[in-house]
């Protein structure tokens, strides 16, 4: 059956079809649907993991028991797990397991572009990278085969563009596997105390010189000889992006990423008069071609940063573009992306935003907040920063960072990596104030759950974090809970918590409105704006809600009836289609222009 | 794109239904036996940022991506979002526009401007220009929602699908009532 689908749904596919039964992950674009869907296929174990660290570990603890396991994260989550992943590389895995890491390039949703091709080579772990859905699929069940026959984890790197698109794949049935699960006890080779590890890391080198062989003749390694002019050396995305633009020329599409197959290279550079190396972000082909003393173009001309498209790989090879209109630069206001009408972070970071602190942020939908008019946040660097770096800026400030130090985090991101810097600050008398912005969900990603929502992946109920509870068993004395619906509230809280010498824990609790939304809570009657009231005072608009606009008398003559000074310029008006009735805005407007909808507007 | 396919762009703002109606287009397109591939960036749709869909179909087609220069049809789904993907368009390109205005957070706020000659400018550049009252059909249609749907029936006069395609396609996407709804908003694109 052909059935269309994006990469993550095909490599979910994959991985059911070649009889995975484990799968384990934390979610982060482009990689979150790849779980998701996969947790929907019958008999299958999925869980969401507090973070990357702990889903490899469980997922490596799985495959010493001998289920064939998937984990899939974010290539930054490659970075959390960084840490069993180059031991795991040593021990070997007994069941197969095979990481995903669903790199970013141009940053779509993330906060750097590493290419995690060189993780592939930093820890010695083969890398496989499909071009589209179709070898997605297959290519999960090869990497599962090469795992198990050399007894190494192996990545699949997917990009934004391959997990995201969608095209054709051929549906295939399920393949049980035998059940080689069981308990398996090999201290040589699991026990890495230094000893072992050393006799363990010659057997990696013996590992990668047998992929290196393996690797010459994997026929996802393909060559395709056409035109002997030119000569392409690519992978993944790239591969479709250069053959659309050059479908004449010849290639080698490398399949397997890492170890490179050192014979196949030299005999096609040898084919071909000009070589070009056509890779997105580094120079990793491009570096080990060289090495090999073959000349060849690559990032001399092809961009270092960004995804490509095939105009820039048409541009960079040719100078040459399609033809197109010739168009004026057309200035356009931008359309950033918005916390939404009704969402619970607005109330705590309208406050935050105009505190005389310095708030070191987080990752999540409350990242928004940077922006105008809230500008709520002063630092993002990666998941759970804010703790430590509240702490520390707090320590090295001394009486001059007193009650001036904020960290903020969202609850999803606290039970990622939050615990230990927060334990860190009842541990080393920090004196910031740490606010956790808990919408129950995590929401920037697609709404996953997580230890402190009470529901597993599948849905099922389980326990609950409570927040308070482990606040007070790791030393912090002072916790509140606020509404953060309530700004005179919410602003006493923080006036207060910062007031004191000792690290304080804020818990600001509300709901995500998409969360509320797909539980079909039915939202609060909206609100409108009396014009009649209305001075014009732009006090609502910094709030910074989609719902909220600003008339201008001077493009609506039919609005200056309404004017009531010399300089009042215009009025606001709510959208109450978008309006979830939160209330903020009520709360801002000092002349109460601002009600209910009343049943027959 | 070559003879047999075509480079489509759909572009617009989150929550207007774009990647549904994408999801739609590709199905059709798959059943009337052709090779396709789409790709979306939807991070953070659903919080009102540009979304834009590019569909490609052929006989075999390697890029999701189209490049700029290399577009047939643009379906805009918003008036100033039609002006950010002009580039795309190759030079016939042929552009449907729904003539909806959603104000973008600066001109909400009063500090920008939301250009006020759209269709103007658009048709000074290109010859093929169709623009559609899509969400307004919609609502005669019974709901707003389905602007993407009447979208799509405005679109497929361009592509050679049979109708029939689109119907089943459209009968599966929606169920009970909203199946019949969707049906007759796409026949309201494509008669206009
Ligand atoms: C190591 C790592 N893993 C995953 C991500 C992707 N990611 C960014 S923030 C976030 C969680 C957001 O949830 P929460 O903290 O609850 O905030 P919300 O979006 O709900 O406001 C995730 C999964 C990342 N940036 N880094």
């Amino acid at each position: 059956m052909k059935k269309l689908m994006s990469g993550n749904e095909a490599i979910a596919r994959g991985a059911y079809e070649c009889g995975v039964l484990f799968a384990s992950g934390y979610p982060g674009t482009p990689s979150t649907e790849i779980l998701e869907e996969y947790s929907q296929y019958p008999g299958v174990y999925a869980e969401w993991s507090p973070n990357e660290k702990v889903a490899l570990e469980v997922g490596i603890g799985a495959a010493l028991a001998g289920a064939r396991v998937l984990v899939t994260m974010k290539h930054v989550g490659v970075n959390v797990a960084a840490d069993p992943l180059f031991t795991i590389s040593y021990t070997g895995t007994n069941g197969g397991l095979v990481i995903v890491t669903a790199d970013d390039p141009s940053m779509h949703s993330s906060q750097n572009e590493q290419d995690n091709r060189n993780y592939a080579k930093f820890t010695r772990i083969p890398m496989l990278e499909p071009a589209d859905s179709q070898e997605a699929k297959k290519f999960v069940k090869i990497a599962f085969d090469i795992s198990e026959k050399f007894d190494t984890p192996v990545f699949l790197r997917s990009t934004t563009r391959v997990s995201h698109s969608q095209s054709i794949v051929i549906l295939e049935d399920r393949i049980e596997g035998e059940d080689k699960t069981g308990i398996y006890k090999n201290p040589a080779k699991y026990v890495m105390v230094p000893a072992r590890a050393r006799v363990r890391r010659v057997e990696v080198e013996k590992r990668m010189s047998e992929l290196r062989e393996f690797a010459e003749s994997f026929p996802e390694n393909r060559m395709e000889l056409n035109d002997p002019e030119v000569g392409i050396i690519t992978s993944g995305m790239s591969y479709n992006y250069a053959k659309d633009v050059f479908p004449r020329y010849s290639y080698l599409k490398l399949g397997m990423v890492f170890p490179l197959p050192v014979n196949l290279i030299r005999e096609f550079a040898s084919r071909v008069k000009k070589l070009y190396v056509v890779e997105e972000l580094d120079p990793f082909f491009e570096e080990a071609i060289k090495a090999m003393g073959i000349e060849a173009t690559g990032k001399d001309i092809f961009p270092y940063t960004g995804e490509f498209d095939p105009g820039i790989i048409e541009t960079s090879m040719t100078g040459r573009s399609a033809e197109r209109v010739d168009l004026p630069t057309l200035s356009l206001p931008q359309r950033p992306p918005n916390l939404c009408p009704g969402c619970p972070h607005r109330g705590l970071f309208y406050v935050l935003g105009k505190l005389d602190a310095f708030v070191a942020g987080d990752i999540g939908c409350y990242t928004l907040s940077f922006m105008k008019p809230l500008e709520g946040m002063d630092s993002t660097i990666c998941m759970g920063a804010s703790i430590g770096m509240a702490h520390g800026m707090s320590k090295a400030l001394k009486e001059k960072g007193a009650g001036k130090i904020v960290g903020v985090i969202g609850d999803s991101t606290f039970v990622h990596s939050g615990i230990t810097p927060l334990l860190n600050m009842a541990y080393n008398k920090s004196a910031a104030v740490i606010v956790i912005s808990d919408n129950s969900t995590t929401a920037m990603t697609g709404l996953q759950e997580h230890a402190a929502t009470g529901l597993t992946l599948q849905g099922e109920v389980t326990g609950k974090l409570d927040f308070t509870l482990l606040a007070k068993a790791i030393g912090i004395e002072s916790v509140r809970v606020i509404d953060p619906y309530d700004i005179k509230n919410t602003k006493e809280v923080m006036k207060e918590e910062r007031a004191k010498d000792c690290p304080s824990l804020v818990i600001s609790k509300g709901a995500c409105v998409l969360l509320k939304k797909q539980q079909k809570v039915k939202p609060a009657k909206p609100f409108t704006v009396d014009p009649e009231k209305c001075i014009g005072c732009k006090m609502c608009l910094g709030l910074g809600c989609p719902a909220i606009s600003w008339r201008r008398f001077e493009d609506r003559d039919e609005l200056k009836i309404y004017k009531k000074g010399k300089k009042q310029e215009g009025i606001s008006s709510i959208n109450s289609f978008l309006c979830t009735g939160c209330t903020l805005c009520r709360q801002v407007c000092k002349p109460e222009a601002i009600a209910e909808v009343t049943d027959n507007e | 794109m070559n003879n047999s396919g075509k480079s489509i762009l759909l572009a617009g703002v989150g929550g207007q239904g774009i990647i549904r109606a994408s999801d739609i287009m590709s199905s059709v397109i798959m059943e009337a036996g052709y090779d396709v591939k789409k790709s979306e960036v939807h991070g953070m749709a659903q919080r009102g940022g540009c979304v834009s869909s590019h569909i490609r179909y052929s006989d075999k087609v390697f890029s999701p991506l189209s490049m700029k220069g290399g577009v047939d049809l643009l379906i805009s789904f918003e008036k100033l979002e039609t002006l950010r993907y002009l580039d795309y368009l190759a030079p016939e390109g042929i552009i449907i526009i729904n003539d909806e205005e959603i104000y973008p957070p600066s001109v909400n706020m009063g500090e920008g401007e939301y250009p006020s000659n759209v269709t103007e400018t658009i048709n000074e550049y290109f010859t093929d220009v169709t623009v559609v009252s899509a969400s307004s059909l919609a609502e005669k249609a019974g709901d707003k929602r389905m602007t993407n749907t009447v979208m799509l029936g405005a679109l497929s006069v361009h592509l050679p699908f049979d109708p029939n395609i689109w119907e089943e396609v459209l009968k599966r996407t929606f169920s009970g009532k909203m199946s019949e709804m969707n049906i007759s908003a796409f026949g309201m694109g494509r008669n206009v």
